[in-house]
């Protein structure tokens, strides 16, 4: 059972990276424009010089 | 192509020239900010072509469009760049911008709430699974040592949790209980708090027994379900402000000298000399120093017959400028007898607005103290029955009050609401708050305005197949050069026709007369009969333009007020609904009864003064009505605030639309009987929801006060009660499907931004 001392930090850290990485997304404004992210990725911005 | 406007090309869009400066915000690293808001943007590949050209222009750092808000942020970091370029550049691209600033609007508190909602419900997410993971442990075996030690990592988790998260809960609670109420916010917080408090009590004795899991689950779906409602009633925000941001107007004023500076209409002042040139509406109240127009005053009054001003005659802010430059010096607006007296009006009409009481809160008034009653009884019932067992009691007690806990009826509410403003949102609805909603489906009585409400408040040629075109022709090469709604119509008319207007020369207009020229070497004229040397019988009371040129006979043009397109079906089927339908309107006799016997409406009153609606809708309301007011004018802001709710066209003037409920925009009246619809269907499916959760409540509520509830049952109840709720509100989204009317709706709604606009000269 000592495998659970090492699983459950493991399984925590994971999911705390997981709680971060959503933090941060709300912070950096990644969440206020929700319609225009969407559009954003078929936008085509290449163009032959 | 203005004429006699000396300073119409001053207006050239650069509306807030020299006076950007209030809107920029410095960033901490030096560069400048501005955020203006874009109503015209509708398309995704606007998103692109307003990055690519601001980005070109020389300075700029970055531009960021926000598609959703319709708001583009453009920073630069130099000090002699000129924002203003920024707006002619969107100007050039087809764009109408105004300045915006979010912490004034609102916008920004919401944002910031939203966040926060977001925030809480992030963690409690997150706590939930893992303490899941944890409880699944121990359900399926652990025990001993191992089972304490989940329960404490458990409890490591789950205690900051709920005093992050469950904030927004305790604090409305105990608002409410300090003001001697019960709201849902009371049991919640009980149950969350005495869970994690028995279920650290039990850690700490190696109890087998914890409810962590059920505690932050709650917590979770509770969060959920506020933050639907918030969204909700963002959304709806952002919309309303979006349509106050372009209302927000402004003026150009004298410095003297003959200069002048463009402000903006919240920095006039009393006494400033304001220029009003033809096409605009005056932006503050005042009193005429110079000049004579023509000024629609519909917005105020109902009333469609332009109004003749000169000096010394009072105008009032809202009251559109026909047909000459005025010279306005402003008076207070506090002092204006007009205004002042709408306001006080609708105080009164407010304080009389018995208070809406939410479905949600009438219930948890009932339900709170059931429960606590309930886990009262079993504290009472196993102390007796085990003969002073104080520990098992207790245990038993809290079981009954998680396990009760309004978890589904969290969101019964917000789950509906929050899919019905998305419907409504895409029917050109935007509800205010969901308060609205639910009154809305309750009304038996709609009143309507006529001017602007019913009509679209521009006048159109009536008969006009009557008309031959060679005079059309020749009135309409006199009344391109007019802003009057009359010379518009008849303008209108012609090019619906496809008649070319013909070239008139020396078009001269004159205020309250009419519009004269040369036409083949002979004199023309287009105006009121009395002025073109008519007797004057004006026997229906129409609005008239007289054409006379040389010797040819007068040609008389009558005009009516345009109806929405299809109000004729709308108002159809709300009586079909069964719902008793009435006009009160501050126009004339005349017009107002033909269109109430062309919409089958029997009752409808004419020449009505706020006063009178105010005191008809109180009398209705005193007969046991629920009114539902639909008015856009000033002189209906009393009626509105007055009404069970009340819905105004965004057409509306601002105190109209700051006063309604309810706000629709574009030029069809479908939206109401729409957002009446949906309405209904929230009504029955919140009261389905309320069903599902009290029979949810029915079946686990014995099993509680039995004993029987562990944390596993607690756990299954609480999450297909939840699940069934959201789902059973998801249906309505399926009775309204989404109409792929997406693109439509923003053409309308910039085709409305440039009929807002149109007065501009160009």
């Amino acid at each position: 059972m000592t495998v659970l001392l090492f699983l459950i930090p493991a399984a925590l850290a994971l999911g705390v990276l997981g709680l971060m990485a959503f933090l941060w997304s709300l912070r950096s404004g990644q969440f206020d424009d929700l319609d225009g992210a969407a559009n954003r990725i078929l936008l085509d911005d290449d163009r032959p010089e | 192509m203005t004429i006699c406007c000396p300073i119409g090309p001053a207006l050239d869009f650069a509306v807030f020239a020299g006076d950007l400066a209030p809107w920029i915000t410095t960033q901490s690293n030096g560069a400048q900010e501005l955020d203006l808001i874009v109503p015209g943007i509708s398309a995704p590949a606007d998103i692109l072509r307003i990055e690519r050209e601001l980005g070109k222009l020389a300075d700029v750092q970055s531009v960021r469009v926000n598609y959703s808000g319709k708001r583009v942020v453009t920073t630069w970091n130099k000090t002699d760049f000129k924002p203003v370029a920024i707006m002619e550049k969107l100007n050039d691209l087809g764009f109408v911008s105004r300045p915006f600033d979010p912490s004034h609007s609102g916008l920004k508190t919401d944002d910031e709430q939203s966040r926060s909602l977001l925030r809480a419900v992030a963690v409690s997410g997150f706590a939930a699974g893992n303490i899941m993971l944890l409880s699944v442990s121990v359900w399926s075996g652990a025990d001993g040592s191992l089972r304490d030690f989940f329960h404490w990592i458990s409890a490591g988790i789950a205690l900051p949790t709920v005093a992050y998260a469950g904030r927004p809960f305790f604090r409305s609670a105990v608002r409410a209980l300090s003001s001697g109420q019960f709201n849902m916010d009371v049991p919640i917080s009980l149950a969350v708090c005495l869970a994690a408090l028995m279920s650290l009590y039990e850690t700490f004795n190696h109890g087998e027994v914890a409810y962590f899991d059920a505690s932050v689950t709650l917590l979770f779906f509770l969060l959920t379900g506020r933050y639907l409602d918030q969204l909700m009633r963002a959304r709806a925000r952002s919309a309303v402000s979006q349509l106050l941001s372009l209302a927000a107007s402004s003026a150009i004023i004298e410095t003297g000298e003959g200069q002048t500076q463009i402000v903006a209409a919240t920095a006039l002042r009393p006494k400033m000399k304001m220029l009003v040139a033809v096409g605009e509406r005056l932006a503050a109240d005042g009193v005429v120093e110079g000049g004579s127009s023509d000024v629609d005053r519909s917005l105020l009054t109902g009333e469609t017959n332009p109004e003749l001003v000169s000096k010394g005659s009072s105008v009032h802010a809202g009251m559109l400028n026909l047909t000459g430059p005025l010279v306005v010096s402003v008076t207070a607006a506090g002092a204006d007898t007009f205004l002042s007296e709408i306001i006080r009006l609708m105080s009164m009409a407010e304080q009389s607005r018995s208070r809406h009481v939410q479905i949600a809160d009438r219930l948890a008034r009932i339900y709170a103290p059931a429960v606590h009653m309930l886990a009262a009884l079993t504290l009472i019932g196993w102390l007796i029955w085990t003969g002073g067992d104080w520990h098992g009691s207790l245990m038993t007690a809290i079981a009954v009050l998680i396990i009760t806990c309004p978890c589904a009826l969290g969101l019964a509410v917000p789950a509906v609401q929050t899919v019905a403003s998305g419907v409504l949102f895409r029917n050109k609805v935007m509800i205010k708050d969901g308060a609205a909603l639910e009154k809305l489906a309750g009304i038996d009585t709609v009143i309507f305005d006529k001017t602007g409400t019913l009509t679209l408040g521009r006048p159109r040629l009536a008969d006009g197949q009557f008309v031959a075109s060679a005079s059309l022709a020749l009135a309409a090469g006199l009344a391109k050069h007019s802003h009057h709604p009359l010379s518009r119509a008849v303008y209108k008319a012609a090019t619906s026709r496809g008649v070319a207007p013909l070239a008139v020369d020396d078009v001269q207009e004159l205020p309250g007369c009419g519009l004269s020229g040369q036409f083949c070497c002979e004199p023309v004229r287009l105006g009121s009969r009395k002025w073109c040397g008519l007797p004057d019988n004006a026997s229906n009371g129409l609005p008239e333009f007289v054409l006379v040129h040389g010797k040819n006979d007068p040609v008389v043009f009558a005009f009516e007020d345009e109806l929405r397109p299809d109000a004729g079906t709308v108002i159809e089927k709300l009586k079909h609904d069964g719902l008793r339908l009435e006009i009160l309107s501050g126009d004339r006799q005349y017009p107002v009864g033909r269109l109430a016997s062309a919409l089958g409406i029997e009752i409808w009153q004419a020449g009505v003064t706020p006063q009178g609606k105010l005191a008809h809708i109180q009398s209705l309301k005193e007969a046991g009505h629920k009114v539902l007011v639909v008015g856009d004018g000033l002189n209906d802001a009393p009626a509105l605030a007055a009404g069970h709710t009340s819905i105004a066209p965004s057409s509306a003037s601002d105190v109209g639309r700051t006063a309604a409920d309810t706000v629709f925009t574009g030029d069809s009246l479908q939206p109401i009987a729409t957002a009446l619809d949906v309405a209904r269907a929230t009504h029955r499916l919140t009261v389905q929801n309320f069903a599902l959760a009290v029979a949810y409540n029915i079946l686990a509520v014995p099993i509680a006060m039995l004993g029987f509830a562990t944390p596993l049952v607690a756990a299954i109840a609480m999450s297909t009660s939840s699940i069934i709720v959201v789902a059973n509100s998801l249906r309505l989204g399926l009775s309204f499907p989404q109409r792929l009317t997406r693109p439509k709706f923003a053409a309308s709604q910039s085709a409305q931004t440039a009929t807002q606009f149109e007065g501009v000269p160009a």
